[in-house]
């Protein structure tokens, strides 16, 4: 029997557990920038449902309302209905581009400043910071053993986490509903059910996401980091080490540096690493787990300058950029980095959709009429040799006022019409209906021509609004008979 | 595929083993958590099939401790529908179907109701947009055998027409004239020239003068002197463009030869009166409709007259 020779390999391991991270504090220029985002972001998210926007007694007040129940979606002086998706799907174009846009011009700003994955992250790692101390401590607490002072300390850390993450998921839900109604609804238990389901999971999530999967969600859940991979070139500003200056590193300051002794700048203290959210070392290069928070850069500038010696060690560069420096060029300005033909054309594209969209909702009409033909009969016979066809139209006035408006008939100069409930001794021309505020009106109409042997014809039904401020819309729509085969 | 498994040196991380073309795959472990997911996933299974309907068995399934199925659910949601709709078909059991166009939120939803209903038990004869086929009379037209004002639709469809069985019922008959010899087949084209002149379908001939004096004998007592028809016997107008079995010449010879006699089932016991409200209600609002006249057209009277 011969022995199996892979008993000296290592077991295989199917499964990984997580690395700890504990962030060191840090302070900088990038630091504070993210203190700055993360504030902004935050007020935006947590102010937004509250800001009031008079649209006058039909329609509600929230400036940044998605009325699910009624298919309205409100923001500042937009509305926009189900039919005009259109803008969202915009909107959700510009968004994407503006991702592509933002990352070639400068890489990775979205993981590492505005994504609300870091922000609330960063959030919880304060807490964290503010709780159990700084890295050492926490390090300290972590491998200690379970004792009433550690449970004490989890429990507090916890309960602000779940603070926090209560008010996130409950901030969520005020976008749907009329903010202030809402909040009294939910705390005296009359909201409803899907109001308390909604911030329950997004309380877990938050609580989960930010608490305890932190960068295992850039790494392992969120698609974002692939794709930026493919989306980055070597124009693009990232979070680098200068390997060509760093190298080779030595521990500590007493190493002696002249000719003979070729060190780099790099001491090997960890600080970047320490200082790492996703406990990354950037030393080893461009990576996934890189969010580009740039914090490294605050931690080695730092170093440097109590070691003497020239900032950006570790720097936001691109890789083209580094090049040039390494072998003494001039560095290229910052405008000439950013502005390339692969900006340019994001921009281009970008700025065409969201100006192509402010034309349209600039020139968008707020009366729309449409027209189904009732198909089932195509066309009745009447009695006395004419014929009539029959029509639901939709006329909707799309403001949030009460208006008054004619619909009429365009071409087939011999037809009338009159509507459901009437009678054709009053048929004429015209109609006239009273549409409520913000809605959508059907109008069945009897149309009669007056003869059946003439074929298919077109003709048109128009709506104006009969106030000061007009408008108008039409429709086109054919006058079936027995001529037309129909 | 040979197996040469081995660390990558960049990412330490085993390899699959495969290679293709120089390309190989890394093996890179699963996080721990993902594993945790996976346990979640099954608790949250057990217990589902705890709390829900879930297994199959022989003769049944196991009901789950919540006892909810999915009709009992539809059950709760039409009787709570149904409770919602109490006042307004109250309101409709006691408003006289002539008064119903005067209100017009309660007639909106009787029309709708009709239309549903309609569905079920009109469109095997009447079709599924009321417009009829030959001998079916269409719905949409203003044109109306028994009368169009909604008090003569309900009483249409509550008696039905032609049932023998039933006293209340719209009834009249026309002779069969040519199989019953009244007329010989040279009278019965006679006759059917003379009712297409009237109809504007053809110019005078002699043979429809001929039939203008066989209809002055034999159809002016119920398609009255100028041929324009008479509700009370369901006398259709034979001058007007609308024809139930057909305006050409073959159609009508063969109308006066065999006589037509449509049958419609009385629904008065079949249906309960609010229903029945709502499909005259539905029938009525199909652009044809006629206004009810007080007294002059009073279905009730007219039956009670009639021999």
């Amino acid at each position: 029997m011969n022995a199996p020779d892979t008993l000296d390999e290592p077991p295989l391991q199917l499964y990984e557990k997580r690395k700890s991270v504990f962030p060191q504090a840090v302070d900088g220029t990038f630091r504070r920038l993210k203190w700055a985002i993360m504030a902004v972001t935050l007020a935006i998210y947590y102010v937004t449902p509250w800001i009031r926007w008079d649209r006058g007694p039909y329609a509600p007040d929230q400036a940044v309302l998605v009325d699910l129940a009624n298919r309205r979606f409100y923001m500042f002086g937009i509305e926009i209905w189900p039919q005009e998706f259109y803008y969202i799907v915009g909107l959700l174009v510009m968004a994407g581009i503006g991702l592509f846009l933002v990352t070639s011009a400068v890489g990775r700003a979205w993981c590492g400043y505005a994504c609300p994955q870091t922000v609330w992250t960063d959030l919880f790692q304060h807490v964290e910071r503010f709780v159990d101390g700084d890295r050492n401590a926490q390090i300290r607490l972590q491998r200690a053993p379970w004792g009433p002072g550690k449970i004490a300390r989890r429990l507090f850390k916890w309960s602000i986490w779940l603070v926090i993450a209560f008010a996130t998921g409950g901030a969520w839900i005020f976008y749907f509903a009329d903010a202030p109604t809402l909040a009294q609804d939910f705390l005296t238990g009359n909201a409803a059910f899907v109001a308390y389901a909604t911030v329950g999971v997004l309380t877990a999530t938050t609580f989960i996401f930010g608490g305890f999967l932190r960068e295992q969600v850039c790494i392992y859940m969120c698609p974002w980091p692939r794709i930026q991979s493919a989306m980055l070139d070597e124009n693009s500003l990232i979070v680098t080490y200068k390997e060509w200056r760093g190298e080779p590193r030595a521990k500590g300051l007493k190493k002696a540096r002249g000719p003979d002794e070729p060190f780099g700048d790099c001491i090997d203290c960890m600080k970047c690493v320490s200082v790492c959210p996703t406990g990354i070392d950037i030393r080893e290069g461009p990576q996934i787990g890189c969010i580009t928070c740039a914090l490294c850069i605050d931690a080695c500038d730092k170093v440097m300058d109590q070691i003497g010696r020239p900032r950006g060690l570790i720097d936001y560069a691109t890789l083209e950029g580094q090049e040039r420096e390494r072998e003494g060029k001039p560095a290229l300005s910052p405008l000439k980095t950013l502005l390339r033909p692969r900006t340019l054309l994001y921009f281009g594209i970008w700025a065409g959709i969201g100006l192509a969209m402010l034309f349209t909702l600039g020139t968008r009409s707020r009366i729309d009429i449409a027209a189904a033909h009732d198909r089932n009969p195509p066309y009745v016979q009447m009695s006395d040799g004419t014929v009539r066809n029959d029509f639901t139209l939709k006329v909707s006035n799309m403001q949030a006022r009460p208006r008054q408006m004619e619909i009429g008939l365009v071409g087939l100069d011999d037809a009338v019409m009159w509507r459901r409930g009437g009678s054709r001794d009053i048929a004429g021309r015209t109609l006239t209906v009273d549409l409520p505020a913000d809605s959508v009106k059907p109008v069945k109409v009897f149309v009669v021509g007056p003869d059946s042997a003439l074929g298919r014809r077109d003709f048109a039904f128009s709506v104006r609004a009969l106030d000061e401020e007009g408008g108008a819309d039409s429709v086109k729509v054919h006058f079936a008979g027995p001529g037309d085969g129909s | 595929m040979a197996d040469k498994k081995r660390i990558d040196e960049p990412t330490g991380t085993e390899t699959v083993g495969h290679e293709w073309d120089g390309i190989e795959e890394l093996d890179t472990p699963m996080p721990r958590w993902w594993l945790w997911t996976l346990y979640a996933t099954i608790i949250w299974g057990i217990g589902y099939t705890v709390l829900y309907p879930a297994w199959p068995g022989i003769t049944g399934y196991t009901k789950g401790v919540l006892g909810w199925s999915s009709e009992q659910e539809f059950r709760d949601e039409i009787a709570a529908a149904t409770e919602r709709r109490a006042p307004v078909l109250r309101a409709l059991a006691s408003t006289p179907i002539e008064r119903l166009p005067d209100d017009s939120e309660l007639l909106q939803f009787a029309i709708a109701g009709g239309e549903s209903a309609f569905k079920q038990y009109c469109v095997q004869c009447h079709g599924s947009g009321a417009a009829g086929f030959t001998g079916y009379p269409n719905l949409n037209d203003d044109e109306w055998l028994w009368g169009g004002d909604i008090k003569a639709i309900e009483f249409t469809i509550v008696h039905g027409i032609r049932n023998p069985d039933h006293d209340d019922t719209r009834y009249s008959q026309m002779p069969a004239f040519g199989r019953d010899g009244i007329f010989s087949p040279e009278e019965v084209t006679d006759v059917s020239n003379y009712v297409r002149v009237i109809s504007g379908q053809e110019e005078k001939s002699e043979s429809a003068a001929r039939g203008a004096a066989l209809f002055a004998q034999q159809c002016v007592a119920c398609h009255g002197a100028d041929g324009q028809g008479d509700r009370e016997q369901g006398a259709p107008n034979l001058t007007d463009a609308i024809w139930l079995y057909g305006g050409d010449a073959e159609s009508i010879r063969n109308t006066v030869h065999n006589s037509r006699s449509g049958v419609m089932p009385r629904f008065g016991e079949r249906l309960d009166p609010v229903t029945i409200k709502m499909l005259a209600a539905y029938v009525h609002s199909l652009g044809g409709g006629e206004n009810y006249v007080e007294v002059a057209a009073d279905p009730e009277v007219e039956v009670d007259e009639r021999p």
